[in-house]
């Protein structure tokens, strides 16, 4: 397929809104950015890309009261989120997305072995910059992503229910527990220090101070099932505590995480500590399990099949591997147990004396 | 001046007495609670490095006697162990610790003679340090509600540990006391060159009454070791020793659901600032690299001194180290024992040489070796750069490598040039310096102002490729604990 030039960011001026923006404000945002271009991609073809959803809100749709025929609506380009920037695969590949009745919804963009070097690369330089931010500066942030959410409510509900089928009801407390996942996460990063921490009674005349550190570049299989809320729940701990993160979104069902990536974009999170991959897991999680510059590895979504070949390409590098659990719940209280894995504990001495 | 008073006040040799140690010729297998033969029919014998001499016949544990032990201590951990509540448990392990501490002499000298290492280290760090792990976690047996990990945390189940032989006992009690006060059981492998005195703590086991099967121990090699960490009987292995051996095992244990803690390699930056006090900070460097040969994971391998105050500190380090007294490691005043076995003797040679035809600058004092066992001098390399295999990889001996640096961020950035991520030190009087240095230094344990401490109330372990999992503390409990969720 024949890839127009690269154009600059579109998407990041595309989520520009603030929490109090309108579904119009938001929508109106792409057309300041002349992406019109790129309705002649392939996914306008036949002009079936998104099913007509009558009844519900739909940020891609015209209002209500306008003659259908004289608005055609403007389509978004999913594209990957890496290094804050939301660029094409370099492979200039994509792939169809259908929606759970089989519809054809977008084309997302398909990453290489070569993207997700570079998502490494982007995450890594993020890292110290990230981990170094003070706990009560990245729960601020993290709220803040909870806030873009809460605007986009409509967009996300519409995104769950073409990939899911799920009734209206559903679609909305998924994106409900979504937001407030972000919310829980916001409150750990000044807390998380004071619960894993320790000062320690060691005999002699000496400060002992145990506390958690990040782990560092954290590659993520985010959960194929539940693309809104599972993938929330995978990234928010891991990047709540400092670390940055590499992650192959939903092979099924990717264009929540893309949106996602546009909510994350504009909620000050600095570019780089989160990053999004669409496309096969199969092609770029063994790429990922064998990178010397990731440290550790959420199989939370990986394939039953291909897990212990994951963990093991891993233990090369001597990773930290979240095995895969299987039959999570993401509707219940995550704990700590999705942050405690990726991180270490950094236990510091000096004597005491006059 | 002080060569005149070396001179004038020579040490008379003051070896401590070897009758307190009472070596039988073979020893068998510990397995539910007795020693027994293999059932490999094979032996190996474990020899004084320091002289070369024999010093008993060890068992070789076969796929069968490895299956044994791990099925007497399933046996035990649905039984005896497993339904015992935790106030009992604890009160095994004051037991043990206490005659641990009894017979802590017997065993300083017993580990003098199989490891090398100065009976002033096995007497005043190696066995203090085994006894109060055992008085830590025994007080944890029934306190396991509180460890942090909610309540009525569950034992994972049997345990399968391997030990290396830098610290044979300790290490032991490292991998022991925790997973017994957790309400785990254990198969443990110590190393083939330092198995004696694991097998000395099965019979203090035996004397405790310990319920048969809580604590098997199995001699051997590699393949022992690899039989352990692949039986599908462990719920659990625990693995300190090289980086090597911790990828082998990593990957063995992938897929298989199984819990997996490693203690791996080293390669510890100690950072000098100009404005540390350099006495106490030459002290630590020579506690850092000289402490047990330099057979230490989180040795200070490589010193980071400030280019302003490189030429001073260096001069007091080469005075120092010339001070050190090489040799019998039975002798009280000796400060350098024996290296373990030929085969490090030759790693360390190996990279030695590497230095050297590498361009840096070697030194070693003037050091007469005894002519039998095996040594190697205190070695100090100049003009290292972070290219040169003695800054990179992990030596595991004597030899210390120097490198220079201007500013704080440099110091930091060459500290954490390294896959390794252990232990790191940091010499200034300025506390924020300190605390700032501490702060981006990537490794688990940081020694401020001093070097090498150890104690079982503070958590030890890596960063990145010097392994995960913590030991010792209430972070050292995690390993063994499944939480109630």
């Amino acid at each position: 397929m024949s890839t127009p030039p690269e154009h600059p960011e579109p998407a990041r001026a595309a989520a520009g809104g603030d929490s109090a923006a309108t579904d119009d404000r938001q929508h109106s945002a792409p057309e300041l950015h002349a992406e019109a271009a790129e309705l002649a991609e392939p996914l306008g073809a036949g002009g079936a890309a998104r099913p007509d959803r009558p009844g519900r809100p739909d940020t891609s749709a015209v209002p209500a009261d306008a003659p259908a025929a004289e608005r055609i609506p403007v389509r978004k380009t999913y594209k990957l989120y890496v290094g804050g920037a939301f660029p094409r695969s370099e492979s200039g590949r994509c792939y169809p997305v259908t929606g759970s009745g089989g519809a054809h919804l977008a084309n997302a963009a398909l990453a290489s072995r070569k993207d997700a070097r570079d998502a490494v690369v982007a995450a890594r330089s993020a890292f110290s910059g990230w981990a170094g931010r003070t706990a009560y500066n990245r729960g601020q942030i993290l709220y803040r992503a909870a806030e873009m959410m809460e605007g986009r409510r409509a967009q996300f509900a519409a995104e769950v229910t073409d990939a899911d089928g799920v009734d209206a009801r559903r679609a909305d407390a998924l994106v409900s527990a979504a937001i407030d996942r972000w919310v829980y996460y916001a409150g750990w990063p000044d807390k998380i220090a004071q619960v894993l921490g320790a000062a320690n009674p060691v005999s002699g005349p000496y400060f002992n101070l145990s506390r958690p550190e990040p782990t560092g570049v954290v590659a993520i299989l985010a959960p194929p099932m539940a693309p809104l809320l599972g993938l929330v729940s995978v990234v928010a701990p891991v990047i709540a505590t400092g670390n940055t993160a590499v992650v192959v979104a939903s092979e099924r069902a990717p264009l929540p995480a893309v949106t996602l990536a546009e909510v994350l974009a504009t909620s000050d999170l600095p570019g780089g500590v989160v990053n999004i991959l669409t496309g096969r897991a199969g092609e770029l999680a063994p790429h990922l399990a064998s990178h010397a510059d990731v440290d550790g590895l959420d199989l939370t979504g990986a394939d039953p099949g291909t897990a212990a070949e994951l963990e093991r390409s891993a233990a090369q590098t001597l990773k930290r591997v979240l095995r895969p659990g299987g039959g999570e719940d993401w509707l219940a209280d995550p704990g700590t147990s999705r942050m405690t894995p990726f991180l270490e504990t950094k236990t510091v001495w000096h004597p005491i004396g006059a | 001046m002080e060569r005149q008073a070396d001179g004038i006040f020579e040490y008379a040799p003051a070896p401590e007495s070897r009758a307190v140690v009472r070596l039988r010729p073979a020893y068998e297998l510990f397995i539910d609670g007795e020693f027994v033969p293999a059932k490999s029919g094979e032996h190996m014998t474990t020899a004084n490095p320091a002289d070369e001499e024999p010093l008993a016949q060890v068992s070789v544990a076969g796929e069968t006697d490895v299956d044994r032990a791990v099925t007497a201590a399933r046996r035990a951990f649905e039984g005896v162990w497993g339904a015992m509540s935790g106030a009992e448990r604890g009160k095994y392990l004051f037991r043990i610790a206490r005659i641990l501490q009894e017979r802590a002499r017997e065993l300083a000298v017993l580990e003098t003679l199989d490891n090398g290492k100065p009976i002033k280290e096995t007497r005043d760090v190696d066995l203090p340090l085994v006894a109060a792990h055992f008085f830590y976690h025994a007080g944890w047996a029934d306190k396991l509600d509180h460890a942090g990990m909610g309540p009525a945390p569950r034992p994972v189940g049997v345990a399968a540990q391997v030990i290396p032989w830098n610290f044979p006992l300790l290490m032991l009690a490292w991998k022991i006391a925790p997973a017994l006060a957790a309400g785990n059981t254990v198969v443990l492998k110590p190393a083939e060159t330092t198995p004696l005195s694991a097998l000395v703590f099965a019979e203090i086991c035996q004397e405790a009454e310990l319920p048969p099967g809580v604590v098997n121990i199995v001699t051997g090699a590699g393949e022992t070791g690899r039989a352990l960490v692949g039986h599908p009987g462990a719920d659990k292995v625990a693995f300190t020793g090289s980086t090597a051996v911790g990828r082998e095992i990593a990957r063995t244990v992938a897929g298989t659901g199984k819990r997996l803690t490693l203690e791996l390699g080293g390669k510890g930056a100690n950072i000098v600032y100009d404005d540390a006090a350099l006495d106490q900070a030459v002290e630590g460097i020579v506690s850092g690299i000289f402490f047990n040969q330099g057979h230490v994971c989180c040795a200070g391998s490589r010193l980071l001194v400030q280019e302003s105050a490189a030429e001073e500190l260096l001069a007091r380090l080469r005075a120092r180290i010339e001070r050190l007294r090489l040799g019998d490691p039975l002798d009280k005043n000796t400060d350098i024992g024996a290296i373990n076995s030929a085969e490090q003797l030759e790693r360390i040679r190996e990279l030695a040489r590497a230095g050297a035809e590498e361009g840096a600058e070697s030194w070693s004092p003037d050091c007469p070796l005894p002519e039998r066992g095996h040594w190697f001098p205190p070695t100090v390399f100049t003009g290292v750069t972070q290219a040169h295999r003695i800054a990179r990889e992990e030596i595991f001996g004597p030899v210390l490598s120097v490198l220079t640096f201007r500013t704080p961020e440099e110091a930091v950035a060459k500290a954490n040039n390294t896959p390794y991520g252990l232990s790191a030190g940091v010499w200034t009087e300025k506390g924020s310096r300190m605390l700032w240095t501490a702060e981006r230094l990537r490794a688990g344990v940081i020694w401020s102002n001093t070097f090498n401490k150890f104690d079982p109330a503070s958590p030890f372990g890596g960063y990145k490729e010097s392994g995960y999992g913590r030991e010792g503390g209430r972070h050292g409990l995690e390993a063994y604990l499944v939480h109630a969720a």
